[in-house]
């Protein structure tokens, strides 16, 4: 038997007895992001190739949930700090070797562009939208000559959104159940997921929701793939990886992980868009909701299972 | 400059003066504790065997959470030791979120604190707070860069274990068993 206890009567709050210092707002950002980083991409990857007339709803109409998932989950990461006065000390400094770092800047750059996106395409919300101003309709006119360039842009710092997030997550050694680098593609793969699902819920053209129906189906393999790989690697790691993949095997988290985020959040939804494919009718918004509850629920999960892994006592 | 903490283990009554001097050199909040005390006990009875280890933040030389402080609130001052400096900190909890060893919390006040090895004494010449009331002078502190310091004679003539060495942090705090 051996017994490592801390003696001296430790609880540090938050800390003790189990790291418990992220809650809802991390998870919810999370969750958050990705969608934004799901529509944006999509938005920046057509229009490049010149697809924007094919899937209109996903260059022109999707793009509006980014800057209100985006404010949304900025919100909720400023209700997360602890000194919140001090907020603007992240843009002071660029720390190249912090994922958080990245991730202050990366939002610094999407958040606008992603309003500035919308801008460009507010007709197709409002038609009768007027910008009144001459300098507002000049920039405009600018960026809209140089699309392309924006595309870009957009396509890169999207995808760096959708990414760092899993990468920040996995730089922490300390936190066993994160540190693997499968993290970072799956949580952009679970972005790209909830992206395609929201182009399908919103689209009218049918073809669109079938070409984003076979994405989405494509993305929600990659998924799988990912989370197989990543228990075999931690299986075949050193104790605190089988202990933390434990948690999901069999210890807390195991009913909540393989039944809201894998079965219900991905594989009932290809189930269904299989289905739909073969032109079954099956109402759109059922495998779009199951989506993105699995997606918000892989965050929520792998979150709160990682503050439980643990290289101590 | 590297400033570093050993502990004898085979010398150490887990009293926790450490514990309680700290609280009161660095006006910890209640409720808080910059270092604790962990008791291990090995083996079946009659064979047992127990180690007892004043625990604190191991000042890291590779550590992770100077890495991951988005700010540089975190950061590696004199002699390597890692502070905290209050108006750069935002209370995001990554590099609470990347400490292996537990050894950071939340200030009331909204910023990220933990045990500093007590640099404003040691400025002035003096041991930090736990080394200086330890009953059983178990703890030494000194420049690991200094061969004639304490430490490093200490580490020179006993065998020392570090706690998680395979996390890669390299720290500084060690334990002589």
């Amino acid at each position: 038997m051996r017994e490592e206890i801390i003696v001296s009567g430790r609880n540090n709050p938050l800390i003790d007895p189990q790291l418990h210092i992220w809650h809802w707002e991390i998870p919810l950002y999370l969750f958050l992001g990705g969608l934004a980083a799901g529509v944006l991409f999509f938005a920046a990857l057509y229009t490049i190739r010149g697809r924007e007339n094919d899937y209109p709803t996903a260059v022109k109409i999707a793009p509006f949930v980014a800057p209100i998932a985006l404010t949304l989950g900025l919100i909720a990461l400023f209700l997360d700090l602890h000194h919140k006065l001090y907020f603007w000390r992240l843009y002071t400094t660029i720390k190249f070797d912090s994922p958080m770092s990245w991730g202050a800047w990366t939002l610094m750059l999407v958040t606008p562009l992603s309003m500035l996106w919308c801008a460009l395409h507010i007709k197709e919300i409002f038609p009768k939208w007027d910008w009144k101003f001459d300098i507002i309709k000049d920039v405009l006119a600018f960026f809209e000559k140089n699309k392309i360039v924006l595309a870009w842009i957009m396509l890169i710092s999207s995808a760096v959104l959708g990414i760092y997030t899993g990468i920040l997550f996995s730089a922490f050694n300390a936190r066993p159940l994160w540190n693997t680098s499968i993290l970072g593609p799956l949580f952009l793969a679970s972005g790209l997921s909830a992206g395609s699902a929201i182009t399908i819920w919103l689209s009218k053209n049918h073809a669109e929701k079938k070409r984003f129906a076979q994405l989405d189906l494509m993305i929600i393999g990659v998924e799988l793939f990912l989370i197989i790989h990543m228990f075999m690697g931690f299986l075949a790691s050193t104790q605190v990886q089988i202990e933390a993949a434990n948690l999901f095997l069999g210890g807390a988290y195991t009913a909540p992980f393989w039944i809201f985020v894998v079965i219900l959040g991905m594989i009932v939804p290809a189930i269904l868009e299989i289905l739909e494919l073969r032109k079954f009718k099956i109402p759109v918004v059922i495998p779009v909701v199951l989506v993105l509850f699995g997606s918000l629920m892989l965050r929520f999960i792998i979150a709160y299972a990682g503050q439980a892994s643990r290289w101590l006592y | 400059m590297r400033y570093a903490m050993a502990i004898d283990t085979k010398k150490c009554v887990g009293c926790s003066d450490c514990v309680v001097a700290c609280q009161t050199e660095n006006d910890v909040p209640i409720g808080y504790c910059r270092d604790w005390v962990v008791e291990v006990m090995d083996g079946t009875y009659p064979q047992l065997e127990m180690e007892i280890r004043s625990e604190r933040c191991n000042h890291c030389e590779n550590s992770p959470c100077v890495r991951c402080c988005p700010t540089g609130a975190s950061h590696y001052n004199e002699g390597g030791i890692v502070l905290v400096e209050e108006n750069k900190c935002i209370g995001c909890s990554a590099c609470i979120t990347s400490c292996p060893y537990d050894a950071r919390f939340v200030h009331p006040e909204g910023y990220v604190d933990k045990c500093t090895f007590c640099l404003h004494r040691v400025k002035k010449g003096m041991q930090p707070a736990c080394v200086a009331v330890c009953p059983t002078k178990c703890m030494y502190f000194g420049d690991l860069d200094d061969p004639r310091s304490e430490v490093s004679m200490i580490l020179k003539k006993r065998k020392w274990k570090t706690l998680i060495p395979e996390a890669g942090t390299k720290p500084h705090l060690y334990f002589l068993i």
